[in-house]
């Protein structure tokens, strides 16, 4: 018990918080085609890669940006923003971790994924992202021997283009919605997965994102193929040190999956949210979309938002091969000032296709959650499935809970099922866990992780143990 | 559009015998319209029945000014048989005859009023359109403690001497404490292509009860947009109750405000469409104070090409703790062209509440069917049992036990 508590307290503050003193290289500030010609120019892509952006911006031009969201925003000065920023010292490449800035591996230490250890551990292949590049990637060479491609994604332009030009926009194309064509003119860094054909990836996948320049925006891509029959599981995690700005993270995330393919997407989000009276904070405007291409694919997101201090992402599937399989399982926990809205699509086109979403928000302080979601049955789709659920716990009465879904349904042969609930800790539960001797904020902790459960099963191992902490740390300060 | 409303509007007014003030209040909201237009599919309220669209494909033209023959006759034939009842009969969206016949003199007063006050909150072009061109609108105050003893049936009928034709209406009803009013809408319309946009304000005083059935049965062609707004305050309980099946388009909305400790609103709907027809029920319930409750159910039942929509929204106030909200949506799609849409919002700000809601669409069980079917019914016997079934859960809602047998005869659903 003693134990715990010393833990609880030691990451009683954003623990991350920290940033790093380092020189780095930036593109001026401000955007227009010369900035972007600049980013392209620094990661010495091909014509064809400057020409994507270039059209990308062309369109981002003419788009307004959106306001519909529940949570709203003061107004982003974008060209008062950096969209570029790296370590000096990434500007020549190192080849391996020992040639790395100390620097960079310090703050991986600090931030729990010491770069070195890992890579010597059995386990976790880590992709780095620092900013605005990829400052390391471990477990590669070994992957690789099963055909397994894992590298930053400005790495794969250059040497896996073919398979970066087939897939680069195919979900989320250039013309989609403001923010994700923002991502396409300016991305500086991501990571690409390809897994082969009939190829199941010995080990978790994962990327950790950090933020640490002032003033920058962080914009990365994603891209993970998973060929006929071959499976992958992918984890993303991201942290940011504490500042009074907001900064804006808007990343584009694409996954492609083929016939019988498997792609299994877990994020833990933990951006820093802004301090207790909402100052600072990330602002996560995220795109994130699967398409289940081939038929009998299964695309499952997975996700635990409990920083930001606004999130607004609806991770989606695209259920386009027959029999294919779209899962959501979200947790999403705001408190003191934070704002989420979000949730997820499910677009039934294939035939026998299925969803499932399985949401569960938790609101506390001067917080405002809203799931928002889609699931709309072509009439194409026969015979589909869905089930959603989605259930609210409030704490205080100053904070808000809602629920928003979109049901449409055009197909006679598919069902579609949505619940939803709101409600809050009942005292007979409280009363009796205090009863056998828990503090009452314990006692919150065990409910809110038993009503979290179903979702936090669905996390690889390493990732639930840090996610049910973290959920304990997010409503620190709520009981009461 | 716009040159037509404007002469149509002189047309309209120059009728009237308005004060100068009301006029204002009229151009005021009639410019509102012109600049806003009818709602189209970019307003989140409107996203899945685009009414511009809708109005252009089925009427094309319309004309707002109905030329104001004196008494149409009216045609005894659609009253209703079997039940006594008070009567206002409205034919062209003309009242031609009011008949409380069946009540004590005094207790119930209708005031005349054409003074234009805008009561209503919400922000759809629809309610300027009304409140432009109404003519005349009538209040019915219920006297404290009065309980009628017979239903209210409104007749809204239209003939065939109308056609591409706008009709507004306006009605405002007070239920002053501890009184009661059974309302029926039935709609009987005998004209084509019309646009009738009504609006019914209710205003419930302390323990009052109001029950409103509206029955849109009858086959017809016109395009019909129903918006009631209900204020309720201490222990008023509202019951609105919606069959919603003989319109070529149909928009139903609800907006009810929990004012007072205690009150609840309950609201239960049938969709009951065939070939094209393209029905919506949308409701907004404002939980404002403590210990309020209200209660949805919507059933569906969708053949060919139609379309249903169900958007509710339960609203939860910080203030309106022990709210208890529920909302259930139901569809059985019958036709591989048929479509259900629903959007069931929840938001909320207080946190010791029980608010859910379910929606669920799909098509009929084939294990019911072939149960029935084993025990020797025939394939379209064991649907229809299935249907009934299905719908009655809805219609036994009703409270009014010679209303309910009445709609269930309506329906055609057997006990």
């Amino acid at each position: 018990m003693e134990n715990r508590q010393k833990e609880i307290d030691k990451l009683k503050d954003y623990k991350y918080g920290f940033s790093t003193d380092i020189e780095n290289t930036r593109a001026p500030k401000g955007l227009n085609e010369d900035v972007i010609k600049f980013i392209s120019n620094i990661k010495k892509e091909p014509q064809w890669m400057l020409e994507f952006r270039l059209k990308a911006y062309e369109r981002f031009k003419q788009l307004k940006e959106p306001n519909w969201q529940k949570p709203k925003y003061p107004n982003i000065d974008y060209q008062d923003l950096y969209y570029y920023s790296a370590p000096k010292s990434m500007d020549d490449k190192p080849k391996s971790l020992d040639e790395l800035d100390p620097k960079l591996l310090e703050t991986y230490k600090k931030l729990g994924i010491p770069l070195q250890e890992q890579a010597r551990l059995n386990g976790i292949a880590v992709d780095a992202v620092f900013d605005s590049v990829s400052v390391a990637t471990t477990f590669r060479e070994e992957l690789i021997k099963q055909g397994i491609i894992f590298c930053p994604i400005s790495e794969a332009i250059q040497k896996h283009p073919e398979l970066v030009k087939k897939y680069l926009g195919s979900v989320i194309p250039l013309t989609d919605h403001f923010f994700a064509t923002l991502n396409s003119a300016v991305f500086t860094d991501g990571s690409f997965v390809y897994i082969p054909e009939g190829v199941r990836c010995p080990m978790e996948l994962s990327t950790y994102f950090r933020i640490n320049a002032s003033n920058t925006g962080q914009f990365e891509r994603t891209l993970i193929i998973a060929d006929k029959g071959s499976y992958v599981s992918y984890l993303e995690g991201c942290t940011a040190p504490m500042r009074d700005e907001n900064q804006l993270h808007a990343a584009n995330v694409e996954l492609v999956a083929l016939d019988d393919a498997e792609i299994k997407y877990s994020t833990v989000q933990n951006w820093y949210p802004g301090d207790k009276d909402g100052k600072g904070g990330i602002y996560n405007f995220v795109t994130k979309r699967g398409l289940c291409k081939g038929k009998n694919s299964k695309i499952s997101w997975t996700q635990v938002e409990t920083g930001s201090a606004i999130t607004w992402k609806y991770p989606s599937c695209i259920l386009k091969g027959d029999n294919s399989v779209g899962e959501f399982y979200s947790i999403a926990i705001t408190n003191n000032h934070q704002k989420a809205d979000t949730g997820t699509k499910m677009i039934h086109l294939g035939k026998n296709t299925k969803s499932k979403i399985i949401s569960k928000g938790i609101s506390a302080g001067f917080s405002d959650m809203t799931y928002r979601g889609l699931v709309d049955i072509s009439s194409k789709a026969s015979n589909s499935n869905n089930y959603t659920q989605c259930d609210s716990l409030l704490m205080g009465n100053k904070c808000g809970a809602h629920t928003v879904p979109y049901i449409k349904n055009k197909n006679s042969e598919s069902n579609i099922a949505h619940e939803a609930t709101t409600s809050k800790i009942s005292e007979e539960q409280l009363h009796y866990c205090q009863q056998r001797g828990l503090s009452a904020e314990e006692a919150v902790g065990l409910i809110v992780n038993g009503f979290c459960k179903e979702v936090l099963q669905q996390l690889p191992m390493e990732f639930a143990v840090e996610a049910q902490k973290l959920v304990g740390i997010s409503l620190e300060g709520s009981v009461g | 559009m716009k040159e037509q409303l404007q002469k149509d509007f002189e047309n309209t007014i120059k009728n009237l015998s308005l004060s100068q003030k009301d006029i204002e209040i009229k151009k005021f909201s009639l410019d509102n319209f012109i600049n806003k237009g009818f709602p189209n599919r970019k307003e989140e309220d409107w996203k899945f029945s685009d009414l511009n669209k809708i109005i252009n494909k089925n009427i094309g033209e319309l004309s707002f000014y109905c030329e104001d023959k004196p008494t149409n006759k009216v045609d005894t034939s659609v009253f209703l048989d079997g039940l006594e009842h008070n009567k206002i009969v409205l034919i062209n969206g003309r009242i031609e005859k009011i008949d409380f016949d069946y009540e004590k003199k005094g207790q119930i007063e209708i005031i005349e009023h054409s003074e234009t006050v805008n009561k209503f909150y919400n922000n759809n072009s629809l309610s300027d359109l009304n409140n432009a061109f109404t003519n005349k609108s009538f209040k019915i105050a219920v006297k404290e403690g009065y309980q009628l003893s017979k239903p209210l049936i409104i007749y809204h009928t239209t003939n065939t001497k109308i056609n591409s034709c706008n009709i507004n209406l306006r009605l405002d009803f007070e239920l002053h404490e501890n009184s009661c009013l059974r309302l029926i809408d039935l709609f009987n319309d005998k004209s084509e292509k019309n646009f009738l946009n009504i609006f019914y304000n209710f205003d419930l005083k302390e323990n009052s009860i109001l029950k409103n059935y509206k029955v849109d049965k009858f086959e017809n062609k016109n395009i019909k947009y129903l918006f009631n707004n209900i204020d309720q305050n201490k222990n008023s309980i509202s019951e609105t109750f919606i069959l919603s099946s003989g319109s070529n388009f149909l928009k139903s909305e609800i907006n009810c405000d929990l004012n007072g400790e205690h009150s609840s609103a309950f609201v239960n709907g049938i969709f009951s469409l065939d070939k094209n027809k393209h029905h919506e029920i949308r409701t907004i319930i404002n939980h404002l104070t403590e210990n309020t409750k209200s209660y949805q159910l919507i059933k569906s039942v969708l053949e060919d090409s139609s379309k249903a929509v169900y958007q509710g929204k339960i609203f939860v106030n910080s203030e309106a703790q022990k709210t208890d909200g529920y909302q259930l949506s139901k569809a059985i799609l019958l036709n591989k062209e048929s479509e259900f849409n629903a959007k069931p919002e929840l938001e909320i700000y207080a946190d010791d509440v029980k608010c859910s809601h379910g929606s669920a669409s799909g098509s009929l069980n084939e294990d019911s069917i072939f149960y029935l079917m084993s025990r020797g019914l025939n394939y379209n016997q064991a649907r229809e049992l299935l249907i009934n079934g299905f719908l009655l859960d809805v219609v036994e809602k009703i409270t009014d036990s010679e209303i309910k047998n009445l709609i269930k005869n309506m329906i055609g659903i057997k006990e």
